[in-house]
């Protein structure tokens, strides 16, 4: 079974049209001893067994239905309308790709167009492109972009960005001519930690193509970036900021207006279930002297012969099917059916929508931090939070974790020594509107009984 | 069909969409939370009803081709049929709602699905190793160049070239570039063949690695494969494939035994996730023995009954996605191996293999046929003929849409004059096939009648021909606020 609609007649018919006696004739130019091996493969399986072994491998994973989680760090349990999913499945949208003739891509066209003007009035930015893989390499696309840019070997990128992202970012810089700087931009004392930007300043030089923060921070918190962007333009450095919670940009002063020049993240959240971390989609936009240089597809509006409205990619000459070598990335598919998901979920929710369910967040983590701090926890995140802060765990964050998971049936956040050692007894709590009031009180009491 | 307005313009102040959750808890007013100076004053996003958000939508997707209305044999695309099952298996709530950051322990079956569908790709490719990280086809060059580039540094060696052949697909070059490789082309030989006395010249002691592709993006195996792999090797490099067209192959020849050392995989190509309108697609990674220590990571590993996340070794390139990569494709993928076995992947192939000759052998008598010779699993034919009529392959292209049939891809490969590369893929019947040649040969006849027919189509389309120089030229890349900038 293979969906192949040909019959054995069919197939006898048409070796007779290519002049061959058999299928096997037309795999002559496979050296003749490595032909035909034997696959080692479990046997077929029909649909209703299918779903049935791929039902047996879901109900080994524990879903937010079975137990209440506070997990978030770049993937947050945002709701989605329901008509995003009943999109998303149209066979149109799904089974079409790049749209490379547009006159039977209009809608593909139109749809990415939407979605990048969604970004920039979300963002404040000028340019959006139309997605990349994740947060983590548009991080990294934006970094390459800035080094070409300014020609400077030097990155400065706080520690309070994501891990993964900061990791990634490494990777792909790893075989170019790339100084990446960690530099401290949280300080600690025996509980609590804080925005620290100092560091970051001192570490801006006139080597530094680019300087990287987060806002809201990986460790949730919200500050004034001014201090680094005034420092970056001193030094003619970009600045590249990370979004955390993509909903928190129904809230925060747009980051155009802060100064950035490029900013990037992780639109998952906005599309539908986090699905074990992927498929994401990378947002990435620009300020408008940058477009020429944007990684990936951009769609253009423009028109068609009878001056009929019309969509089509455009400044394709900065591709790698165009430019090859000298294009500025090799990127080719990118995230769009997630990046349409995004778009539809953010039309649905409209102005009050996206405006409500980040207040409705920012309420549950402070609900949810309050709980804690009820139930005895040292609430660590000494800065203001919109919904994701920090909490202090005497005895270390990961011991404390597994205690909650086991004994309190809570999944409560994240230990936070992925970002530093010296912070390896933090936890990450994140709240969404999702977050009931029972996941609430499951969170504190599972706290009060692991103290 | 109308012009559908923007989302914007379905606005109208104070209009709601969908309604936010009821609240669980006393409201927390932002003001209390953050400064002042933090919060934003204005959101300009659209006040649309949910009827008028479904229905625009929808209304757009009707501009769309896809497979699922008609064939799309996009050359080097693998346009398949995307079976739904996959649909429904990726949509399970114990494969879709769970969080990368939650414990392997509570993990257990996402973590089993990786390993094992790692291990499926090992027996289909015949590589030892795979990894499932990467997020596309594009992602995976660059885990395998700089995989390749570890391994020459572990060796004591630094080598700074790679030799791509003059047909490959762009993303070879652009990877090349991407890991820091000066990128030197290799042209191609009379038989669409790898020209070996020029890769003995060009393979230096800076090789790094050839990218070749198998089949070619001219449809065409490699004859010399075993040759040129030996080549590569005396000289100190490695072969890396790019494993786009790995939909010929399945079950037919592993690219492992032919000596390859790494190779990528389109997971949304050979293994049928859907294409998205542009992605996400997912572009595992497999290599030889010797290349592993280098793979991307974290790893699934089973230890005993328990999978768990092995941190990447010192030797590892490091980690190249957040995650573990399109986890909901890996699921996609997952199941239509399941669902074939070894037996309907052979089929596959087969099948189209077949396809695509068949339409070789039917249309070399009205199109040109730069290589003539058994193809694979696509074909490559040259307008050449008809530009002399004054038409082009674009022309032809948009003709097709009349039709109601997607363009192949065209003008690539790019050493193929007004090439038109066909990949039927094993899902189209002989009748739909029979259709396609049918049109490609009323189409070479209006070339020759009436070639203003091809000038002025597509007339069938929801939109004529654009106008991309003013699209490239001003650049109208977003919906301008009014009174905005």
């Amino acid at each position: 079974m293979s969906y192949a609609p040909n019959t054995d007649a069919d197939r006898a018919a048409m070796l007779r049209t290519v002049g061959v006696e058999s299928i096997d004739d037309l795999f002559v130019d496979i050296p003749v001893q490595h032909r035909d091996p034997t696959l080692d493969l479990p046997p077929a399986l029909p649909e209703t067994d299918v779903i049935r072994h791929l039902a047996e491998l879901g109900a080994r994973n524990a879903t937010s239905s079975d137990l209440p989680s506070f997990l978030g760090a770049g993937f947050y349990r945002h709701f989605v309308p329901a008509l995003v999913d009943q999109q998303l499945l149209r066979s149109e949208w799904y089974t079409a790709y790049t749209p490379y003739q547009p006159e039977m891509a209009q809608g593909t066209l139109q749809a990415m167009y939407e979605f990048q003007s969604l970004v920039c009035d979300l963002t404040g930015m000028d340019v959006s492109n139309a997605s990349l893989y994740d947060g983590a390499s548009a991080l990294a696309e934006a970094v390459l972009l800035c080094r070409g840019l300014t020609r400077r070997p030097r990155v400065v990128i706080a520690d309070t960005v994501h891990p993964a992202y900061r990791d990634v970012a490494a990777t792909y810089v790893s075989a170019l001519d790339v100084d990446l700087h960690v530099v401290s931009a949280a300080c600690r004392d025996a509980t609590s930690v804080r925005p620290d930007l100092q560091p970051l300043v001192n570490a801006i030089d006139d080597q530094t193509s680019c300087v990287v923060i987060q806002r809201p921070d990986f460790l949730g918190m919200v500050v004034d970036p001014d201090p680094v962007i005034q420092a970056a333009r001193e030094h003619g450095a970009r600045v590249v900021v990370v979004v955390g919670d993509p909903v928190s940009l129904g809230l925060l002063v747009p980051l155009g207006d802060l100064g950035a020049d490029i900013v990037v993240g992780e639109l998952r959240s906005l599309a539908g279930p986090p699905a074990y971390g992927g498929p994401g989609a990378g947002m990435f936009a620009v300020r408008s002297e940058l477009i020429r240089r944007v990684p990936g597809r951009i769609a253009g509006r423009t028109m068609d012969l009878d001056g009929k409205n019309a969509f089509v990619l455009t400044l394709q000459t900065r591709e790698q099917h165009i430019r090859r070598e000298r294009a500025t990335s090799n990127i080719t598919t990118n995230q769009a059916l997630v990046t349409l998901g995004a778009t539809i979920s953010l039309c649905a929710l409209g102005r009050r929508g996206l405006r409500e369910i980040a207040e409705q967040s920012l309420t549950a983590a402070h609900r949810a931090a309050e709980a804690l701090a009820g139930a005895g926890a040292v609430i660590a995140s000494d800065a203001p939070y919109v919904n994701e802060f920090a909490v202090h765990a005497p005895g270390g964050a990961a011991a404390r974790l597994e205690r909650l998971r086991k004994e309190g049936n809570v999944l409560a956040g994240i230990d936070l020594g992925c970002v530093s050692p010296t912070f390896d007894d933090l936890i990450l709590v994140a709240a969404t509107e999702l977050t009931t009031a029972d996941d609430v009180e499951a969170l504190a009491s599972a706290w009060a009984q692991t103290q | 069909m109308t012009d559908e307005p923007l989302i914007y313009d379905l606005s109208s102040p104070g209009r709601r969409g969908v309604r936010a959750p009821l609240p669980q808890f006393e409201p927390v007013d932002p003001t209390e939370a953050l400064p002042t100076s933090e919060l934003r004053t204005d959101l300009p996003l659209p006040e649309a009803s949910e009827i008028d958000v479904m229905r625009h939508f929808l209304r757009l997707s009707h501009k769309n081709h896809s497979v699922d209305t008609a064939m799309y044999p996009l050359g080097s695309c693998t346009m398949k049929y995307n079976p739904k099952v996959n649909e429904v298996t990726a949509r399970t709530p114990g494969l879709a709602d769970i969080h990368p950051c939650q414990p392997p322990a509570t993990a257990q079956g996402a973590l089993e699905l990786i390993y094992e569908l790692e291990a499926l790709l090992a027996s289909i490719t015949g590589f030892p190793a795979v990894s499932t990280q990467p997020a596309a086809g594009s992602q995976g060059e660059l885990c395998g160049l700089l995989s390749i580039l570890a391994w020459h540094q572990s060796r004591g060696e630094a080598r700074t070239q790679v030799l791509v052949p003059d047909s490959a697909h762009g993303t070879n070059p652009a990877t090349g570039t991407m890991s820091g490789l000066e990128v030197i082309s290799l042209p191609t030989a009379d038989d669409g063949g790898i020209d070996l006395q020029n890769l003995k010249e060009r393979l230096g002691p800076g090789a790094a690695a050839i990218m070749l592709t198998l089949p070619s993006t001219l449809g065409l195996f490699e004859r010399r494969i075993l040759e040129v792999v030996e080549l590569v090797h005396a000289a100190g490099a490695q072969v890396y494939c790019d494993g786009a067209n790995m939909n010929a192959m399945l079950g037919r020849v592993r690219p492992a035994d032919l000596g390859i050392d790494v190779m990528h995989l389109n997971l949304h190509k050979t293994f049928s996730t859907p294409h998205g309108g542009g992605g996400p697609g997912a572009g595992a990674l497999a290599v030889q023995a010797h290349l592993e220590p280098f793979l991307p990571g974290p790893r699934v590993v089973r230890n005993g009954e328990v999978f768990e996340l092995a941190d990447p070794p010192p030797t590892s390139i490091g980690r190249v996605h957040s995650h573990l990569g399109n986890f909901g494709n890996l699921v996609r993928a997952y199941t239509y191996i399941r669902s074939l076995g070894a037996e309907g992947l052979r089929e596959a192939a087969d099948d189209a293999v077949l396809n695509a000759n068949y339409l070789r052998a039917s249309l070399s008598d009205d199109y040109d046929l730069p290589y003539d010779r058994i193809c694979m699993h696509e074909v490559v034919l040259a307008g050449t003929r008809q530009r002399r009529l004054g038409v082009r392959t674009l022309d032809i292209a948009k003709r097709l849409i009349d039709y109601g049939i997607h363009p192949p891809t065209i003008y690539f490969p790019i050493i193929v004059d007004e090439a038109l590369m066909i990949e039927p893929t094993e899902t189209e019947s002989r009748e739909s096939l029979d259709n396609f040649i049918d049109v490609m040969r009323r189409i070479a006849r209006e070339a020759e009648s009436d070639p203003d027919k091809l000038h002025d189509a597509p007339v069938n389309a929801p939109v004529r021909r654009l106008d991309e120089v003013t699209a490239n030229r001003r650049p109208n890349v977003r919906r301008v606020p009014e009174g905005g900038d």
